[in-house]
């Protein structure tokens, strides 16, 4: 019992120290795509190729002074960026980082816990994250960044809808709600256990859960709650030092953790297609697969990077027309579809 | 009313098609585009260590030049800072004492010379008007620094070293040391 336990532990805490370096290089990796996109170099002076500016950046945060508004609530102020922090790096608790490694004939599975409603529990903890950005901004009393978070809350309720109706159709073909089960259903090989990824039955529902993931994480089409020409800096526009810092993480946080998510249910998650056949040693193969996942998560947030140089922003009208208008209705028909398709097919 | 060039075109606000209102299509040219900017050559000159190639005439950081002897040419007649736009030169005169023949060319000097690099458009102006073929405009740029009294360059950075002589025979041209000798000219005078 103590050496599973001991095992969770070294998972929680590398899983915890991945997230938050991984999240950290994106905002290297979101300088040096937005420079490359428009043909500049990008950070290059702080290490070789400019590998340390996180950290300098990190120093800088918290070396810069540390303001709390005088007509802020200071108490909620200060709960604000914890929240959103604190429901970001949650999210990673359900997510299968990699099959099972075999260690003196104990099977350890690589993920924290295989919470059988895993789906649920990250919409729950992502629909909390909401509460961070809106305590945030009601209690920093200003009208920039009540705007800021009354924005962020009716966007993320309202694409929040569409990405579980999306949901909805991939449940109904894996019939499960667990991350372990759903990635391991994408696995196999050549031969009788041969499984596609669930991209190829579900197209639709994943460009809309894509569509939903860039708002949910306030990326750029949608950045509408932080949008600086218009807002300030939205929901942030008091904040200052290490909590500014907090959110700008957290928005990173939750773009690896979308990128995992999407990864696991879409794109097979830790499994690689035919390693099966390849005869490899069962614990080679898992963290072959667990570096693949990561691979997969890379593009992903690099695809969230690559749309942001490309797209400019929607109006705000125009968010809530397509959240509304489009998604929703078009969601519910890929899961009419989907269930039609079910039923000819038995 | 008929256009006489032919040229002009009636603007027509046409319905958009069902893939032009699914945006899906156009989105996908526009990461194409982005992608392909990706991999191109980048623009920047990464300066310290790369410096970009300057034009031979290349109006940089100003130089005061001695003569082969290696005494001043400079003798504080003030009509460069006369000649000066932007009023980034001032100086003062001094008159050469004995024993100062090998550092002064002539019984004049200046005994300070201050250019304000933050006032200076790096016009050239003030090479054109020096009669003595003293200051002269070169291929250096003025480095940054962190206060605005820093940019005020005097005597010890403007004077070129002895040892360390910059060339400037790029600009002084025979034809350059041609247009001076007309003195009817306005600005020779």
């Amino acid at each position: 019992m103590s050496e599973v336990l001991t095992f969770k532990l070294i998972l929680v805490f590398s899983i915890f120290g991945v997230t938050l370096l991984i999240a950290m290089y994106s905002t290297y990796l979101e300088r040096k795509v937005a420079a490359f996109i428009q043909d500049r170099v990008g950070p290059d002076r702080a290490g070789p190729f400019g590998l340390l500016q996180p950290l300098a950046d990190g120093v800088k945060m918290f070396m810069k002074e540390e303001i709390i508004p005088n007509v802020s609530n200071k108490f909620l102020f200060i709960v604000g960026p914890c929240v959103a922090m604190l429901t970001a790096i949650m999210a990673g608790v359900v997510i299968p980082w990699g099959g099972t490694l075999t260690i003196n004939g104990t099977q350890y599975n690589l993920q924290i816990a295989d919470l059988n409603i895993g789906i649920l529990y990250i919409f729950g903890v992502v629909s909390i994250g909401v509460y961070g950005i809106m305590i945030g901004g009601w209690a920093s009393n200003n009208k920039f960044s009540l705007l800021g978070a009354i924005r962020a809350s009716a966007q993320m309720i309202s694409y929040e809808l569409a990405m579980g109706l999306s949901i909805i159709a991939l449940i109904m073909i894996t019939g499960t709600l667990s991350l372990q089960e759903i990635a391991a259903q994408q696995g196999g090989g050549v031969g009788s256990d041969w499984n596609m990824w669930n991209i190829v039955y579900q197209p639709i529902g994943f460009m809309i859960f894509i569509i939903c993931a860039f708002a949910e994480c306030n990326r750029m089409p949608f950045d509408l709650p932080e949008t600086e020409t218009e807002l300030v800096g939205g929901y942030h526009t008091e904040y200052s030092s290490m909590k500014l810092g907090f959110y700008l993480f957290a928005e990173y946080i939750n773009m690896f953790t979308s990128s995992a998510v999407m990864a696991t249910l879409y794109f097979g998650g830790y499994n690689i297609p035919f390693i099966n056949d390849l005869g490899l040693d069962p614990n080679v193969a898992t963290i072959l697969g667990t570096v693949f996942f990561f691979m997969k998560i890379g593009f992903f947030i690099f695809f969230f990077m690559w749309i942001r140089w490309t797209l400019p922003r929607f109006r705000y009208d125009q968010l809530m027309n397509l959240g509304w208008k489009i998604l929703i209705p078009l969601a519910i028909a890929n899961v009419a579809v989907t269930g039609l398709v079910m039923i000819l097919m038995d | 009313m008929t256009s006489l060039s032919g040229r002009s075109k009636v603007v027509v606000k046409k319905e958009m098609t069902l893939a032009e209102r699914m945006y899906l299509p156009a989105i996908l040219g526009g990461v194409i585009i982005t992608l392909k900017h990706l991999f191109k050559r980048k623009a920047t000159v990464k300066y310290p260590e790369k410096k970009r190639e300057f034009s031979a005439v290349w109006r940089g950081q100003h130089v005061l030049k001695r003569d082969d002897k290696g005494a001043e040419r400079c003798t504080a007649c003030g009509l460069c800072a006369v000649a000066c736009p932007a009023e980034a030169i001032t100086m003062t005169a001094g008159e050469r004492k004995k024993g100062e023949e090998n550092l002064y060319r002539e019984e004049k000097y200046a005994t300070t010379y201050e250019i304000n690099m933050l006032r200076c458009i790096f016009c050239g102006l003030c090479e054109e008007a020096c009669p003595k073929e003293a200051i002269f405009l070169t291929d250096r740029l003025v480095p940054t620094e962190f206060g605005r009294g820093e940019f005020i360059y005097g005597k010890d950075k403007l004077v070129e070293p002895v040892d360390n002589r910059v060339d400037v025979t790029k600009r002084q041209t025979p034809a350059v040391l041609e247009f001076k000798k007309h003195k009817n000219l306005s600005h020779n005078r």
